[in-house]
């Protein structure tokens, strides 16, 4: 299994999630190489989402990426600390589908990925002025697109 | 007048008569109120007992606009430019809890109540509301339509 190697060859401590699933914590700048041995056992990229600890933690996001070997019948979690303002490599060479999950991440959160080949809003408005998810944005703070009849219902 | 069958009414209310039977509806479906809004539509509670069976799938041929789940605020243009349209007369139902208010969704995405993007006439509550609540706001625009003033008149 891949798994024990990058183990060994990215010194990754593992650590065990509550639903059982090995979590490894990877230091940006290694993100990309990690994935690609990886993405030798496990082909699907099932998910890309990110977690703000904003004020609690001295990195303010993380990013997790699932993975899901089918051969080996497993999961694997890999986290990324990321700091406001930085850029981590984009992983859309190796899954196609990490496109569009993270345009999904960069439209919630504001994570740039560094040599993404498209990387604008999918799910909000082009207009929409900054990011939802974030622990920092008001939940109830609407941008409207056109007149509302009752600006007070907004 | 010996044998003749006649009724006598007035012109406004004959328009208004007619028209509640002839309800061509344009559904904006968006959530899972389309499943009960299907229902309605569908033999068992048969929304064309009514006379509102048959479904225009361009808002230039309906008369009611039937906006059935949540908007949010990406959608809002949308579904104002569907409502700009519709040619008069149009009404509007605005259906289930997430059209009425937002429903359960009070956040920066959704539009808190569709009123505030066009005027609705019926508002039916409930998360999904039942057919038969549906079948009930039908038969009280009905009656919002047969009572409606009518815009001309055959007399000068």
């Amino acid at each position: 299994m891949v798994l024990e190697e990058v183990e060994r060859e990215f010194s990754l401590g593992k650590k065990d999630a509550a639903d059982g699933i090995p979590t490894y914590y990877c230091p940006g700048e290694n993100l990309f190489p990690l994935m690609e041995k990886l993405k030798k056992d496990f082909e699907v990229l099932l998910d890309i989402t990110a977690v703000d600890y904003l004020g609690k933690k001295e990195k303010r996001f993380e990013v997790v990426y699932h993975l899901l070997s089918l051969s080996g019948k497993m999961r694997v979690r890999v986290k990324v600390e990321v700091g406001e303002g930085e850029k981590i490599a984009t992983l859309s060479s190796l899954w196609k589908n990490a496109n569009w999950l993270e345009r999904e991440v960069y439209d919630m959160f504001g994570i740039e990925f560094e040599g993404h080949p498209d990387l604008r809003r999918i799910l909000l408005y082009p207009e929409f002025e900054g990011h939802p998810l974030r622990k920092d944005y008001p939940l109830k703070k609407s941008q409207p697109r056109i007149k509302l009849l009752r600006p007070e219902r907004k | 007048m010996k044998g003749e069958n006649f009724v006598t009414t007035t012109v406004e209310s004959l328009i208004g008569w007619a028209r509640k039977y002839s309800i061509f509806q344009y559904p904006f479906v968006t959530a899972c109120c389309g499943m009960e809004y299907m229902a309605a539509a569908a033999s068992h509670f048969d929304i064309d007992r009514f006379g509102a069976g048959l479904t225009r799938f361009t808002p230039r041929q309906a008369d009611v606009l039937f906006v059935v789940g949540t908007i949010s605020h990406k959608l809002a243009p949308v579904l104002r430019r569907v409502y700009e349209q519709m040619t008069e007369p149009k009404w509007v139902v605005a259906f289930g809890t997430c059209t009425v208010t937002g429903g359960l969704y009070d956040n920066y995405a959704t539009v808190q109540g569709i009123d505030a993007i066009i005027p609705v006439d019926i508002y039916i509550p409930g998360c999904p509301p039942r057919p038969e609540t549906v079948l009930d706001a039908l038969i009280k625009l009905q009656e919002k339509i047969r009572k409606e003033k009518q815009k001309w008149s055959l007399r000068k």
